[in-house]
């Protein structure tokens, strides 16, 4: 017997291949939170960007291309974004709000007339980004444990998910110890002071909100080319969400925020499992009360995690440099 | 708030100007889609509007978006933006459908509706009273667990509707409600309608707007919750007790959004279907805005949903490649132009404005 077909052994191997989707949002959040401007927006920009993906890479019959054509969208809403709440200096909420409902109108409207099949893309089938097999997997499969750790945890992902881990040390750096960290993490904290020192708040701002949109359109493209092999209405399904509430878990750190994400995969690959198995005292629990885990595992982390979090100072402040 | 314009120009001119230019992203949209947007547009008004019958459905629909728009409108007040109007509704289905399902053998109409109207209100409260009492006791951001409770309600109604279904039926909705719990339709006055679903729910619509304006601008309580969304700290220095405002604010709130199930249920339907709120709670979100959360503004971008719900579903049986859902893609952009970006135009308008004195 392997490990793979013990139960623990899959659900590690689903948390990492959950995880992804909200890594990339997580960080995309990250800076735009750490800059000081709220990204409720993440939902829809995954979802814009994951219909993209799928709808260019069928088309194109190349993944790559739909990657490249999510990053576009992705960002022009992240610029959109940005000029509202810097620009207009508007409401961030109502914009990221807007910005979810009409991906998810203009995401089904736009599939529909394309590709007429209720609001699907086609099956991508080759067009998909495959699992790559490490080299040497052949070698150590037949080694009892370290076989099954090489070859199906380490291993046997989708580049993304090795872009998304390695994302979060990188993340870490550019935030602690590069001088774009320092700038923006003080116009999250003081605008003024980083303006009084020179910095341009409002530069920073918009630098930070188009990362945002070039991390986020990842999380996007994994959805519907990787993990689903299709876009589907409203796939993303709350993933932003949980993203934002990874980032407040972990008090908008990367290495916390990546393990908040963990959690959350974890917990997603746990409600797969958990579908119709025999509990022990409970029984079958119903396929909708198990939806509604990762829903109300937020809101529990919310509510015993928003008291102590600490937000950057001026999160939602709209910066006026006089008055 | 632009202190330089006019009243008249914050109130009238630059939502209508916002308004146009979300329109106007819609029609470039139907444009490329290969349809026309004049001749769309044609359509939409004639089933909607000019046809008495598409009139009452207008009507119809916008008897249950009053009620939604008052719920994110009086949150709105407050300070907060609850985003959670479409789950509070539907859960408050729930609370309306059991109602019906104990009484409606036993009670006389004259009591029904009233008590499926508690039903449905205290549900609707219900489901946003945890949201309410984090925000207020625990900070968790009130925009993100309405989001979560609206997933909730989504999953629980799922496990909950397929238990009511009657033995035998394969439909996922309750039984129908006896022939007494139904809200009195406005065609057996003015039989012009047609077969219309309006009913009194319109007209109850009506009182609420009229309360929420008494209450909100005109009351020692309104007084407060205003002065709670304008300055917390102030109204906390003032002797208003933040915390207490929240959670009753919420409370209220979610109960009007359930008063919008009764529309849909006791008003049409007469049972309890999946997803029967059909996104009622987030045009809810967008009439607010629209509407900057005064009754005559809600009651008029009410009639706008209502027209374009009805008038979205006959074009899309003529131009297949506008589907009703085109009416969340007009929701997205009012709520970006209305909301986020409601000064737009401010500047510019002031300018000329100032060129003309």
């Amino acid at each position: 017997m392997t490990l793979d077909d013990l139960h623990i052994g899959s659900i590690l191997v689903s948390t990492v291949r959950n995880a992804p989707v909200l890594i990339f949002a997580g960080m995309a959040g990250l800076f735009a939170e750490r800059s000081g401007v709220i990204d409720i927006g993440l939902e829809g920009k995954i979802l814009a960007s994951a219909f993209v993906s799928a709808a260019v890479a069928f088309t194109t019959q190349n993944p790559w291309y739909g990657v490249m054509a999510g990053i576009v969208v992705s960002m022009m809403l992240a610029s959109l974004q940005a000029y509202i709440a810097i620009t207009q200096k508007g409401n961030q909420l109502v914009a990221g709000i807007a910005i979810n409902i009409a991906m998810s109108g203009l995401t089904f409207v736009v599939a529909q007339y394309i590709f007429q099949q209720g609001g699907r893309t086609p099956d991508l089938g080759q067009a998909r980004l495959f699992d790559v097999v490490l080299p040497g997997t052949a070698a150590v499969e037949g080694i009892p444990f370290i076989g099954w750790v090489y070859a199906h945890l380490i291993g046997g992902h989708s580049v993304l998910v090795y872009m998304a881990f390695a994302l979060v040390p990188l993340v870490h750096w550019i935030v602690y110890h590069s001088r774009f960290g320092l700038r923006l993490r003080a116009c999250g904290e003081n605008p003024h002071a980083a303006d009084a020192a020179g910095v341009s708040v409002e530069r920073q701002r918009y630098m930070a909100m188009l990362i945002a949109g070039f991390l986020c359109s990842f999380s996007g493209a994994y959805l519907s080319i990787v993990q689903s092999g299709f876009f589907l209405r409203d796939m993303s399904a709350g993933a932003g969400y949980l993203a934002l509430t990874a980032m407040v878990f972990g008090n908008w750190r990367p290495l916390y925020t990546f393990m908040g994400c963990l959690m959350f995969g974890f917990f997603g690959a746990v409600q797969i499992q958990i579908e119709g198995v025999e509990l022990p005292g409970i029984g079958r629990l119903p396929g909708a009360m198990i939806q509604m885990v990762p829903y109300v595992l937020t809101v529990i982390v919310l509510a015993g995690l928003m008291a102590k979090s600490v937000a950057p100072k001026s999160l939602g402040i709209p910066f006026v440099k006089s008055r | 708030m632009n202190k330089d314009l006019p009243r008249w120009a914050t109130a009238f001119a630059l939502p209508l100007l916002n308004l146009l230019s979300a329109l106007l992203v819609t029609a470039l949209v139907i444009h490329l889609l290969g349809e026309s947007p004049t001749e769309s547009l044609a359509i939409l008004i004639n089933s909607a509007v000019i046809n008495p019958e598409g009139l009452s459905y207008t009507l119809f629909y916008a008897s249950t978006f009053i009620f939604t728009g008052l719920a994110v409108s009086i949150a709105m007040e407050a300070g907060l933006f609850n985003i959670g109007a479409e789950g509070q509704m539907y859960f408050a289905g729930l609370g309306l459908t059991l109602a019906m399902l104990t009484f409606d053998s036993s009670l006389p109409a004259l009591f029904l509706i009233p008590v499926g109207m508690i039903g449905a209100a205290l549900f609707g409260a219900l489901w946003a009273f945890v949201p309410g009492y984090l925000q207020a006791k625990r900070g968790s951001h009130v925009v993100v667990t309405t989001i979560m409770f609206n997933y909730i309600a989504a999953a629980l109604m799922n496990t909950v509707i397929v238990k009511l279904v009657p033995p035998g039926e394969q439909n996922p909705a309750s039984r129908a409600f006896a022939a007494a719990a139904e809200m009195p339709r406005l065609n057996q006055w003015f039989p012009v309608l047609g077969e219309t679903p309006l009913n009194i729910s319109f007209f109850l619509a009506i009182i609420a707007l009229v309360i929420y304006g008494v209450v909100v601008s005109r009351s020692a309580w309104g007084f407060k919750l205003r002065a709670t969304g304008l300055n917390k700290h102030a109204a906390h220095y003032a002797g208003i007790r933040i915390s207490k405002m929240i959670i009753i604010v919420m409370l209220i709130s979610g109960a009007l959004a359930g008063l919008g199930s009764v529309n849909s249920i006791m008003g049409s339907t007469h049972y309890l279907s999946l997803n029967f709120v059909g996104g009622a709670g987030f045009i809810g979100i967008a009439i607010a805005l629209m509407g900057r959360q005064h009754p005559v503004g809600i009651f008029l971008s009410a009639l706008l949903f209502g027209s374009l719900t009805q008038g979205g579903f006959d074009l899309s049986l003529e131009k297949q490649n506008i589907p009703p859902e085109t009416v969340i893609l007009v929701q997205g952009l009012i709520i970006l132009f209305c909301g986020a970006m409601e000064n737009l135009y401010a500047p510019a308008l002031a300018k000329l404005l100032k060129l003309k004195k």
